[in-house]
C-alpha cells in the first residue's frame, strides 16, 4: 500500500485515538487529500479491532439481552423502514426543488425565446398594417387627388376600379367622375358570381368631386367573381339590383 | 469458547437490512452472536460488569437506532460493534463525553466474523500472535487499545522513547493483519 512513510506512524495513533495536539491536525488534513492513507487508517483499525478478540471468554449476563429487547421494545419505532424514508425525505424535497428550479429555468428561457419572437413577430406586423394602411387611406381618403388618365381630348369618364381577393373574401372599390345620384338614391356595387344571383357589395354615395370607395363590404366566402356592376338603388341598398346596369366590368 | 457448529444463518448485512425495516427478531440474532465481543472488550477495558453491560446495551441499541452506520460494504459487523465498543469503553474510563462519533468509525477487516467457528479460530490466531510478540510490543498495543493511553503516557509509563513506542504499536497491528493474510 503506497501510504505515504512520514504518516504511517501517526496513522496507527490516530486509529488508537490517542494523536492530539498539531500532529492530528495535520494527519487530518493530509487525510482529506489522501485516498491511500485513508485505506490504510480503516485498514489499522480492523487490525485493532482484532486485539478485541483476545478478551472474548466473558459473556454477558442473560438479563442484558432481555434488557435490549425491552428497551428496543419501548423505542419509538424510529428504526424502522418508515422512519430511514423519512430520514430521505428533506434529501428528496431538496432534489424535487433543485430538479424543478432547472425545469422552471428552461421553461422560463424558451418562454423568454417565445416572447422575442412574437415581438419580432409583432414588430413586422405593424410596420406591414402601416404599410397597408397607408394604401387603404391613400386610395380611400377624400382629401386625395385622383387623376384619371384617359386619351387627349377626350371629356372626363365615370370609372370604377374593382380590387378582389376571393379566398380573403376582400374587395375595394374605387369609383371617380361619378355624377351625383339621384335624390333618396345611392350607388350599389354588385358582385357578379360565375352561377347565381348578384351579391350585394355595398351602398355608397360619391362625393362632391364625383369620387367614391367601398373597402371590404360584407361578403360570403370565398364566391368566384365573374364581373362587378354599379346600379343606382333606394339609400338604404337593395338585396337585388335595379335596372339598368350604370358601370360594368368583367374580371381579366 | 469451544469451537462451535458453523451457523447457516443469514449475513451480518441481511439482518443489518432487517433492522432497518425495524425486524426485532433481526436484532436478537445478531446480539446472539455478537455480545459476547462487544462485553468482552468492555469488561477489558471497564474492569466492571455493570459498566460492561451498560456499554453492551448503549452499543446495541445504537445499532438499533441507526443501522445506517453500519457500512457492510467494508466488511463484517463484529470488528465494528468491538471497536465502538472499545471506543465507549474508553470514554467511560475517562469519565468525558463519548468525543468518538459512531459515523467516524470506519474500518476494514479481512477475516469473516459470522459465523461462531470463524471467530473462535480468529481469536486463537490473535492469542497466537499476541503470545509470539516480545512483551514490550504486546503491552505497549495493549495500553494504548484497553487503556486508552496515549503514546507519550506509554511513554512515561514505560520511560521508553516516544519514537520506539510509536513504532512499536504500528508493527504490533501490522503483525496482527499479517497473521490475517493468507
Amino acid at each position: 500500500m503506497s501510504v505515504h512513510e512520514q504518516f504511517a506512524e501517526d496513522l496507527a495513533l490516530l486509529a488508537l485515538g490517542s494523536l492530539e495536539g498539531d500532529e492530528r491536525q495535520v494527519l487530518e488534513r493530509h487525510l482529506q487529500e489522501c485516498a491511500a492513507c485513508r485505506r490504510e487508517l480503516e485498514a489499522l483499525r480492523g487490525d485493532m479491532a482484532l486485539l478485541s478478540l483476545s478478551t472474548a471468554g466473558p459473556k454477558p449476563p442473560g438479563r442484558s439481552r432481555e434488557r435490549l429487547m425491552a428497551a428496543i421494545a419501548r423505542e419509538p419505532r424510529r428504526a424502522s423502514a418508515r422512519r430511514w424514508w423519512w430520514m430521505l425525505a428533506p434529501s428528496l424535497a431538496a432534489a424535487g426543488l433543485a430538479l424543478m428550479v432547472v425545469l422552471l429555468g428552461r421553461q422560463n428561457s424558451g418562454l423568454r425565446e417565445q416572447i422575442a419572437g412574437m415581438q419580432s413577430d409583432a414588430a413586422a406586423q405593424q410596420v406591414e398594417l402601416r404599410r397597408a394602411r397607408e394604401i387603404v387611406s391613400t386610395l380611400t381618403t377624400s382629401d386625395a387627388m385622383r387623376v384619371t388618365l384617359v386619351a387627349a381630348k377626350t371629356a372626363p369618364q365615370p370609372q370604377g376600379k374593382a380590387i378582389y381577393v376571393r379566398d380573403r373574401s376582400s374587395l375595394i372599390f374605387i369609383a371617380s367622375n361619378l355624377p351625383a345620384a339621384p335624390p333618396q338614391k345611392a350607388y350599389e356595387l354588385w358582385l357578379i358570381p360565375s352561377s347565381g344571383a348578384p351579391i350585394p357589395a355595398g351602398v355608397f354615395k360619391p362625393d362632391v368631386h364625383g369620387s367614391a370607395a367601398v373597402v371590404n363590404p360584407p361578403l360570403p366566402v370565398g364566391v368566384e367573381a365573374k364581373a362587378f356592376a354599379l346600379t343606382i338603388e333606394p339609400e338604404a341598398g337593395s338585396t337585388t339590383p335595379t335596372m339598368p346596369i350604370v358601370m360594368l366590368g368583367a374580371g381579366e | 469458547m469451544s469451537p462451535a457448529e458453523p451457523r447457516a444463518g443469514l449475513s451480518d448485512a441481511a439482518l443489518v437490512a432487517a433492522i432497518r425495516s425495524g425486524k426485532e427478531s433481526a436484532m436478537a440474532e445478531l446480539y446472539d452472536r455478537y455480545s459476547a465481543v462487544v462485553y468482552s472488550v468492555s469488561l477489558r477495558v471497564l474492569g466492571d460488569t455493570g459498566a460492561a453491560e451498560d456499554v453492551l446495551q448503549e452499543v446495541f441499541l445504537q445499532l438499533w437506532r441507526n443501522p445506517d452506520l453500519f457500512d457492510s460494504s467494508r466488511g463484517n459487523l463484529a470488528p465494528w460493534l468491538a471497536v465502538i465498543a472499545r471506543n465507549r469503553s474508553i470514554d467511560g474510563l475517562r469519565k468525558r463525553r463519548p468525543e468518538s462519533d459512531v459515523e467516524d468509525v470506519l474500518l476494514s477487516v479481512e477475516p469473516d466474523m459470522a459465523g461462531d467457528a470463524d471467530r473462535a479460530m480468529a481469536m486463537t490466531k490473535v492469542r497466537t500472535v499476541l503470545g509470539g510478540m516480545p512483551a514490550a510490543q504486546r503491552s505497549a498495543l495493549e495500553m494504548a487499545y484497553f487503556e486508552g493511553l496515549s503514546h507519550s503516557e506509554i511513554a512515561a509509563k514505560t520511560g521508553e522513547p516516544l519514537g520506539t513506542v510509536k513504532t512499536r504499536i504500528r508493527t504490533g497491528l501490522l503483525a496482527l493483519r499479517k497473521a490475517f493474510q493468507t
